[in-house]
């Protein structure tokens, strides 16, 4: 990579994107910016085009028009391979609800992006303990997502986002479903693994605590970016 | 806030004299004005006069010869009664972000600048008091404080959004009447 470390450089790059879902444009000429390291909240009320914005950083959809760069390359020209690489290895995601396997332990739900990147299972199974054992949750590996609390469930996605290393780790509403003290525990917990390990975070939230725990925050408005806050 | 409310509060716990009631109550409440002495041992000889309080001893532990105070049965009562009162929800909106608003749209000014303004200056307040909140080592009275000052800044945010979103509304059907 040729940005790897270097906190003044651009990760990931967004420039003026549109986006159109059927009749309705979620994205109008939005542009960001993600740095090395940095976590990002992306604020704005529902329909201003904060999910579409992540979809497009992460390669999840094309945009219409405008450019997605990463580390160097375009990602809205890559292929699907390299694009499902990139998401395998380099990024992690995490949603408000349902990213859990409902027929998985908690333990083999973070196991599993390990499994698929080729490591054995005794291997895969420790290192993901490891991680649980890093967000407080190492007591509920053997239970399915079925068991677990709304905050304990989303704790483990985080495991499993970062289990892989990834140098950014897109959340979108991630405690959107969760009460203010869960709610504090998953954002105490991804931000503080994040500055760890240096993975860069884009987090989408409707709640100004929640982006509070941020660096830094643009504003979304009708699909543009109304203010780009800068970091402390 | 009373200070005197405060005080028998501190003295719950046994007597204390004025200094270190000022060093307690300004580690209890971080986000609040410290408490000048003066006013600390104005507010004790006021208790003692309305019998909420009384001298429980001089001592000088080697410094300066210091006056402790403890509270009395009749100070556990009030302060009792104190703690337990509703506190009346506030009946005016009397805060500068709403005066400023108002006369900006009464003098034709730029509210949505303002509050754009504003929304950053209190996401970067916010951005302090979480990283106080969640530091490592932060006590109870810290976090407690924190969370005080960050749902009150939330709700500043809320009432924000909801004016931008009603200016837009309104300069949209000015536009087109």
């Amino acid at each position: 990579m040729s940005n790897q470390g270097d906190t003044s450089v651009p990760l990931l790059a967004a420039r003026d994107l549109a986006k159109t879902h059927g009749r309705t444009r979620a994205l109008s000429g939005a542009s960001a910016e993600l740095r090395v390291g940095e976590i990002l909240a992306v604020t704005g009320t529902s329909g201003s085009g904060k999910s579409t914005l992540l979809h497009c950083l992460a390669g999840i959809v094309r945009p219409d028009e405008g450019t997605v760069t990463y580390a160097g390359e375009r990602l809205d020209e890559l292929s699907e391979k390299r694009l499902s690489e990139l998401r395998r290895t380099e990024f992690g995601v995490v949603f408000q609800f349902g990213q859990l396997i409902p027929e998985l332990t908690a333990v083999d739900n973070v196991a599993l992006p390990l499994l698929l990147a080729g490591a054995s299972r005794t291997d895969a199974r420790a290192t993901a303990g490891e991680w649980l054992e890093r967000f407080g949750v190492r007591g509920q590996g053997e239970s399915r997502p079925g068991e677990l609390s709304g905050g304990q469930s989303q704790r483990v996605a985080l495991a499993r986002a970062l289990v892989t290393a990834p140098r950014i780790v897109f959340a979108d509403e991630p405690t959107g479903a969760l009460d203010s003290l869960a709610s504090e525990q998953v954002m105490t917990a991804l931000v503080g693994t994040a500055r760890e390990s240096g993975t860069a975070v884009l987090l989408i939230t409707h709640d100004a605590q929640v982006a509070a725990y941020a660096d830094r925050e643009i504003r979304l408005t009708d699909g543009t970016v109304a203010t780009a806050g800068v970091a402390a | 806030m009373s200070t005197r409310h405060i005080l028998l509060g501190l003295l719950a716990g046994g007597p204390s004299h004025g200094y270190d009631l000022k060093r307690r109550h300004d580690e209890r409440f971080p986000q609040a004005r410290p408490l000048a002495y003066g006013q600390v041992y104005t507010t004790l000889q006021r208790l003692v006069r309305d019998g909420l309080a009384e001298v429980d001893g001089t001592g000088s532990d080697g410094g300066p010869e210091r006056t402790a105070y403890r509270s009395t049965a009749d100070g556990s009562r009030e302060l009792a009664r104190w703690a337990g009162e509703i506190a009346p929800p506030a009946p005016f909106v009397t805060n500068e972000i709403f005066a400023k608003v108002v006369v900006s749209i009464l003098a034709d000014g730029d509210p949505e600048a303002y509050l754009r303004a504003q929304r950053a200056a209190h996401m970067e307040r916010m951005r302090e008091l979480t990283a106080v909140k969640t530091a490592k080592g932060s006590d109870l009275a810290t976090v407690l404080s924190a969370d005080y000052a960050l749902n009150h800044l939330d709700a500043d945010l809320r009432w924000m959004a909801t004016t931008a979103a009603r200016l837009t509304t309104l300069t949209a059907e000015v536009d087109t009447a």
